[in-house]
């Protein structure tokens, strides 16, 4: 491969008959990875862009029938779908933002620990470690209105599960706990990027911690920072397990996952389920496109000024 | 792959022989186990007390022709149909006998799910059994389910508060209101939650205005001036001064466990509330009546939803005669009654409610039957899940209703829902 690689200019003119014959060895080689990843991505996500262009419920099998983008304008111009949409991006962002400041400040805690670093890094990792599902029922059992012994706590009259705000907290203040150590891993890789030698150089300069952490780490971390913040948005974004268990998406709690799931498992409506589908994958492809413009754009200027 | 020329159908066997040998390690084992030759009817219910010995029963009366398995759904309705719904798009043979919500015999149907009850089945099946339970059993003049028990909503009132119990809704609010004003227990317990529980709700009361929701074939939302009473109805009660402050969350239980606490002096609720008062509350079982569910007409006083289970036979079912057979067993009227008085679930023939041996336990049998005879059906519609769906959340809370303005949403979304061009929220 690495030959192939360093002579291009042999394989333009015309290659000798032994390296055509290796080229040629090397796309079959490649051939049936190359074909399973289409099979199990790119024809799921072909099939499904082909049934949100149709009238498809399952119930009603004989008016099956091909109608264009009529089912992108109804679910486009349909409240529920925006309201969905509104309560997604609204636990994207308070969890994302959230799970910054804290993972940043256990990453710190993580990093700079002297003693039993090893068992309080495993700690930390716990609540990762939990299947979601499982999690979410023992906030549910702790918020139950009768039995729970936080809402005992906070709220002994209320139910806070069946209010709107109450319930959108709960299940933000799920989301973070679960996936905090995830970010303050990531970002631990990125303050070991930091260099010693250049924190008591700033230190010599009379630089304050905090003047330390937002002049000479966050710059040479932002890379790493993307990255996860990138990661999680994406993650967030597609928030699903949490809902279910803690609300079923009652109160206007749902996110567009759990539309999705409605439509599709409960309603048996492939046409609109498979729409709500492509636009979430949509929405997170453009997520995904803005993060790696903006990192594209930050990381050379970024690189700079670390060095300077 | 070269032998498969020469040999064909040797690579599908062997593939299968592979398929098993790998089902041996999970606990999918029963699935290759059915080609011992024995036939295994299938019975998919939800959880019901002693329904097993229900099950054991008839697979006695096969005398050794086939075997009855019992599989038990999940707790939650949803998830119930969800199962279900699931395996049969997939064409799943494994299900024989399906146990439906009266609610989802439309969809199975129209789908083309369930089979068709016809010739002698279907003459048992409607012999003796109640007009009511039957009708949720037929979609387009078809039977396709077997009624297995019902169930009607009634008046419970505390006789010590309220010496008459009342005929209509607004009598039923004027007297709470005076029982709240005289510092008595005054609280009207009614399911406002946003799910299932409030669409009954709102049905019955339709009904009782003589109202519809759906045209009778299910296809046009009609939302006609009766359903547009009801509306006011459920503002009526929200905004009542003797309203329970929970009524937005309220489920059958939680009401049920309400009324326990003595607070409470009139519940729209189940007959299962019965038993659970006379087991938690003795003192105030004594004074715990029941009437005919107030109307919006007084003339139509004791219009309830029905509420229940049917049995039906899946279209995949690889043993039909003998499913269709085990369905009459598990309903006749003899296991109607075992299940009646042991697990507390009203029966659906009749005859059953005549049985002396029915008088304990259902002391209010007669004030059942009486609303099985009169009995409202929730719309029957294919996309009965999108339309309770829908109906629960414009609903919720009740005391945010605008009548007019609510019925021309229901009006919309309902047809859009019917079209299925609508989103489920």
């Amino acid at each position: 491969m690495s030959e192939a690689v360093d002579t291009p200019r042999a394989a333009v003119k015309g290659a000798s008959d032994g390296k055509k014959a290796e080229r040629r060895l090397a796309f079959w080689l490649c051939a049936p990875a190359a074909l399973v990843m289409l099979a199990v991505t790119g024809y799921p996500i072909i099939y499904s862009i082909w049934l949100s262009l149709q009238r498809y419920d399952l119930r009603f099998p004989s008016q099956h029938e091909f109608v264009g983008l009529d089912n992108y304008i109804t679910v486009l111009t349909n409240s529920y779908w925006w309201t969905a949409f509104g309560v997604t991006a609204f636990i994207t962002i308070v969890s994302v933002v959230i799970e910054l400041v804290l993972g940043m400040a256990l990453a710190l805690i993580m990093h700079r620990t002297l003693v039993a670093r090893g068992l309080i890094r495993t700690v930390a990792l716990i609540p990762y470690g939990i299947v979601t599902v499982v999690a979410a029922f023992s906030w549910r059992y702790a918020w139950d209105a009768n039995t729970g012994y936080l809402s005992q706590l906070f709220d002994p009259d209320g139910a806070p599960l069946t209010q709107r705000a109450s319930a959108l907290t709960i299940i933000i203040a799920a989301e973070v706990w679960k996936t905090v150590p995830f970010m303050a891993l990531l970002l631990m890789a990125g303050l070991a990027l930091v260099p010693e030698d250049l924190l008591k150089a700033a230190s010599m300069d009379g630089a304050t911690a905090w003047q330390r952490f937002t002049k000479v780490m966050l710059p040479v971390m932002k890379p790493a920072i993307l990255v996860a913040l990138l990661f999680r948005t994406l993650d967030a974004f597609r928030v699903f397990d949490n809902i279910f268990v803690l609300t079923s998406g009652a109160q206007e709690t749902g996110s567009v996952s759990m539309q999705t799931y409605n439509n599709l498992i409960k309603g048996l409506n492939l046409g609109i389920g498979s729409t709500m589908s492509v636009l979430i994958f949509l929405a997170v492809a453009l997520i995904a496109f803005i993060f790696v413009k903006v990192f594209g754009a930050a990381a050379p200027g970024n690189s700079d000024n670390g060095r300077r | 792959m070269r032998f498969a020329h020469r040999v064909p159908g040797r690579r599908g066997r062997r593939l299968r022989v592979a398929l098993c040998a790998a089902l041996v390690a999970s606990p999918l084992v029963a699935a290759c186990g059915s080609d011992d030759g024995g036939i295994t009817v299938n019975v998919y219910y939800s959880i019901e007390e002693n329904f097993d010995k229900v099950i054991a029963n008839c697979a006695d009366a096969a005398h050794g022709r086939y075997k009855v398995a019992f599989t038990a759904l999940p707790r939650d309705a949803d998830d119930q149909r969800e199962q279900m719904v699931r395996r049969l798009a997939a064409g799943d043979s494994d299900m024989d006998i399906l146990g439906l919500d009266v609610t989802w015999v439309a969809e199975f149907a129209q789908a083309g799910w369930i089979a068709e009850w016809t010739g002698q089945d279907k003459a048992d099946i409607e012999q003796g059994t109640l007009a009511g339970p039957l009708t949720t059993a037929r979609w387009q003049g078809k039977l396709f389910a077997a009624p297995k028990n019902t169930n009607v909503q009634l008046l419970w009132y505390r006789s010590d508060v309220v010496p008459t119990p009342p005929k209509t809704w607004s009598e039923m609010l004027d007297m709470a209101a005076r029982l709240k004003a005289e510092h008595k227990p005054a609280t009207v317990l009614m399911t406002g939650a946003q799910y299932e529980g409030l669409v009954v709700q709102f049905s019955t009361l339709t009904a009782g205005a003589g109202g519809k929701i759906l045209s009778d074939d299910g296809s046009k939302a009609v939302v006609d001036d009766g359903a547009v009473r009801a509306l006011q109805a459920l503002r009526d009660v929200a905004t009542s001064p003797a309203v329970s402050p929970s009524l937005s969350n309220a489920k059958e239980d939680n009401i049920r466990q309400e009324f326990e606490k003595g607070n409470a002096a009139f519940e729209l609720n189940w007959p299962f509330v019965y038993a659970s008062m006379g087991k938690s509350n003795p003192e105030l079982a004594k004074v715990f009546k029941w009437a005919p569910y107030p109307a919006l007409d007084a003339n139509k006083t004791g219009t309830s939803t029905i509420g229940g289970y049917d049995l039906a036979v899946s279209t995949y079912s690889q043993h039909k005669p003998e499913a269709f057979e085990v369905a009459k067993c598990l309903r006749s009227a003899e296991n109607q009654k075992y299940s009646a008085i042991n697990s507390g679930v009203p029966p659906t023939i009749e005859s059953v409610y005549h049985d002396p041996e029915m008088a304990e336990p259902y002391p209010m049998r007669d004030a059942i039957l009486t609303e099985l005879k009169s009995a409202a059906v929730r719309p029957v519609t294919p996309v009965y899940q999108n339309v309770s769906t829908l109906v629960s959340a414009i609903l919720s809370p009740p005391s945010g209703i605008d009548p007019p303005k609510t019925a021309e949403r229901l009006r919309t979304e309902l047809q859009d829902a019917l079209d299925s061009k609508g989103v489920l929220p």
